[in-house]
C-alpha cells in the first residue's frame, strides 16, 4: 500500500504503463483516421446539400443534419452503453481497445463533420464561382478548391477533435477499453494508488501536447494566406 | 460574335419577383472590346453571368459564334465555359496555389497534359509581365499583380471571349490603367473579344470600342464610345459622361462661383471639342480677332478615346457685349460646342 502518496514511483509497473500508453495512442490514431474520413464525407454532404431547391436534397440535408446533432448531444459514456450490442456484433467483444473504436468514431465523426462544413462555408464564394466559370466539374471543385482552400481549418479542426478523442479514450478505458484511462481507474483509483493516477495523467497531458504541437506546426506550414 | 436576343432574367425573392435584366438585345462583334456601364444593381453583372451560364436567363437566348449557349448543361456547358475566360473584381485566386499553379488550374480542368500545362502557364506568366513571381503565393502580390494572375488564368484555355467583371474596381487609378493597358494589348495581340463591365466611364473611354449603358436591367443607350461620349442621349449617360469628362466638376463649380463673384460682368462658357478640333488654336484665334476681350482659362482637359480626343475647356470672357457675341459666333463658326454656364 502506498498510503495515498502521489510520489511512490517504485509501485509503478512501467511495462504496464508503456502498454497502456501505446493502447491509448493506438485508439486515438485509428479512430482519428476513421473520423477524418467520415467527417470530411459527412461535412461535404452537409455543405453540398445546404442551399438546394430540390426537395429530396433538402430532406437529405435535414436528416443528416439531425443525426449529426443527435449524436453530438449524447454524452460519450452513455453512447458507449447504447452502442454495446452493435460493438459486440462488429468487433466480437466489448472489452479492449478495438471495442472502444465504434463508440469513439460515432461520437467524434459528427463533431468533426460540423467543423468541416463550417470550414467549407468559410471559403470565399467567389473562388468557387471562378472555378465553375472555368468549367470545373463538381468533383474537381471538391478536390481542387474546397479541400486545399480549407486545409488549415480542416487540420486545426482535426487537432481539436483528436484531443477530445484522447479524453474519450480515457473514459472508454474506465469501462474496460484498456489504455491509460483503464490503468488509472483499475490500478490507480480502485487500488488506492495515486502515483499511478498521477503518472497516467502526466502521460496523457504529454500526448495532448504532442498532438497539439503537430497540428499547429502543420497549420503554419500549409497556411499561405498571410505571409 | 455574341448575340443577346430579348434576354430577360427574373429572380424569385421573398419580396416578390425581381427583374434584374429586361429584354436586352446586344451584338458584340469579334475582336472588339465592348463596355457595359451602369451603377451597381443595374443588371450588368447578371447579364454577363448569363454568358457563361453562371445564371440562366428566364427569357430570350444568347448565341456565341452561332452556338446557342442558353439551355446547355452538364459537360457541354463546362466545355463551353473553358472557352470563356473571366476576371473578377476580387481576383478570386486560390490562396493555396502559387502564381504558376493558379494559372495551371483551368488547364488541369481541361485535362491538358502536365508538361504542356507548365509550359503554357509559364508563357502566360511572361505575357502578363510576372516573370520571376511564378512561385509566389497570391498573398505576396499587390492588387495589380493579382489581377495579372487573374488575366493569365483567364487566357489559359485560349478563350473566344474574355469577361471582365469590375476587374479594375478594387484597384488604384494607376494600377487600373496598367490592367486596362494589358487588356487592350491582349485584345490587339490575340484579336480576343472582351466584354468589360464597369461603373467607371474612365475604363470605357480608355479601351472600349462600343458601349452599352444599363439602368434598371435595361440597355438604355448603346453605340460607339466616341458617339456616346460626344452626344449622350439619356440622363444617366450624361451623368456618366460628365463624371468622366470632368472628374473635378464640383471643384470647378466652386471656381465658377468665385469667378462670378469677382467678375460680375464676365461670361463663362464651356467648350467641348471632338477629335481634331482639340488640336485647333481656338483660344489664340479668339484673342487674335478680339484683342479687347479678356480671356482666362478656368479649367480644361483632353481625354484620348479609342477613336479620337474629347476635350473640355472652361473660359471666362470679359469685355463689351459686341466682343463677347463676336467670340461666341467665332466659336460657332469653328463648330465648337459652346454652352454659356453663367451670364450676369
Amino acid at each position: 500500500m502506498t498510503n495515498g502518496s502521489y510520489f511512490a514511483f517504485k509501485t509503478v509497473d512501467w511495462g504496464n504503463m508503456g502498454a497502456a500508453t501505446w493502447e491509448t495512442i493506438w485508439m486515438t490514431i485509428v479512430s482519428m483516421i476513421a473520423v477524418a474520413i467520415l467527417g470530411v464525407l459527412l461535412g461535404l454532404l452537409l455543405f453540398e446539400t445546404t442551399a438546394s431547391n430540390n426537395f429530396a436534397v433538402k430532406a437529405l440535408n435535414w436528416i443528416v443534419s439531425f443525426l449529426v446533432n443527435v449524436f453530438r448531444s449524447i454524452p460519450f459514456i452513455i453512447l458507449i452503453m447504447l452502442l454495446l450490442p452493435i460493438t459486440k456484433n462488429l468487433v466480437g467483444t466489448i472489452i479492449g481497445p478495438t471495442a472502444a473504436l465504434p463508440s469513439l468514431i460515432v461520437s467524434a465523426a459528427p463533431f468533426y463533420a460540423r467543423m468541416v462544413e463550417l470550414a467549407f462555408h468559410e471559403i470565399d464564394r467567389g473562388v468557387i464561382e471562378a472555378a465553375e466559370a472555368m468549367g470545373a466539374s463538381q468533383w474537381q471543385i471538391v478536390y481542387k478548391v474546397l479541400l486545399p482552400e480549407s486545409m488549415p481549418a480542416l487540420v486545426s479542426g482535426a487537432t481539436v477533435t483528436t484531443i477530445s478523442l484522447i479524453g474519450y479514450t480515457a473514459m472508454a478505458g474506465a469501462i474496460g477499453a484498456g489504455g491509460l484511462g483503464n490503468l488509472a481507474y483499475i490500478d490507480g483509483f480502485q487500488a488506492s494508488n495515486n502515483t499511478i493516477v498521477l503518472v497516467a495523467t502526466v502521460i496523457i497531458v504529454i500526448i495532448v501536447f504532442i498532438f497539439q504541437f503537430i497540428g499547429d506546426f502543420l497549420v503554419r506550414r500549409i497556411d499561405k494566406r498571410t505571409l | 460574335m455574341i448575340e443577346f436576343k430579348d434576354v430577360t432574367k427574373t429572380f424569385n425573392t421573398k419580396e416578390g419577383d425581381l427583374t434584374a435584366v429586361a429584354d436586352v438585345n446586344l451584338t458584340i462583334e469579334d475582336g472588339e472590346i465592348y463596355g457595359i456601364v451602369g451603377y451597381s444593381g443595374a443588371g450588368k453583372s447578371t447579364l454577363t453571368r448569363m454568358l457563361n451560364g453562371l445564371e440562366t436567363p428566364t427569357g430570350g437566348e444568347i448565341d456565341i459564334n452561332g452556338d446557342k449557349i442558353t439551355g446547355l448543361s452538364g459537360s457541354e456547358l463546362r466545355q463551353k465555359r473553358q472557352k470563356i475566360g473571366m476576371i473578377f473584381q476580387h481576383f478570386n485566386l486560390l490562396w493555396s496555389r502559387t502564381v504558376l499553379k493558379n494559372i495551371m488550374f483551368p488547364l488541369e480542368v481541361a485535362g491538358v497534359p502536365r508538361k504542356e500545362r507548365k509550359e503554357k502557364a509559364q508563357h502566360l506568366v511572361d505575357l502578363v509581365g510576372l516573370t520571376g513571381r511564378e512561385n509566389s503565393y497570391p498573398s505576396e502580390l499587390s492588387g495589380g499583380q493579382k489581377q495579372r494572375v487573374g488575366v493569365a488564368r483567364a487566357l489559359a484555355n485560349d478563350p473566344e471571349i474574355l469577361i471582365s467583371d469590375e476587374a479594375t474596381s478594387a484597384l488604384d487609378p494607376q494600377t487600373t490603367d496598367e490592367v486596362l493597358d494589358l487588356l487592350l494589348e491582349i485584345n490587339k495581340k490575340m484579336n480576343l473579344s472582351i466584354v468589360l463591365i464597369t461603373h467607371e466611364m474612365h475604363a470605357i473611354r480608355k479601351i472600349c470600342d462600343h458601349v452599352a449603358v444599363m439602368d434598371s436591367g435595361r440597355v438604355v443607350e448603346q453605340g460607339t464610345v466616341f458617339n456616346v461620349f460626344r452626344n449622350p442621349q439619356q440622363e444617366i449617360t450624361k451623368r456618366f459622361v460628365n463624371e468622366e469628362v470632368d472628374p473635378s466638376l464640383s471643384d470647378t463649380n466652386i471656381v465658377l462661383d468665385d469667378l462670378i463673384k469677382s467678375y460680375p460682368n464676365g461670361t463663362i462658357v464651356q467648350l467641348v471639342f471632338h477629335g481634331d478640333q482639340a488640336k485647333l488654336p481656338i483660344v489664340s484665334e479668339i484673342i487674335h480677332q478680339y484683342p479687347d476681350l479678356q480671356v482666362s482659362i478656368i479649367e480644361g482637359s483632353i481625354h484620348q478615346t479609342q477613336e479620337g480626343a474629347i476635350g473640355t475647356l472652361y473660359l471666362q470672357l470679359i469685355g463689351n457685349s459686341d466682343n463677347v457675341d463676336g467670340a461666341m459666333a467665332l466659336l460657332k463658326k469653328m463648330r465648337v460646342e459652346t454652352e454659356v454656364i453663367h451670364h450676369d
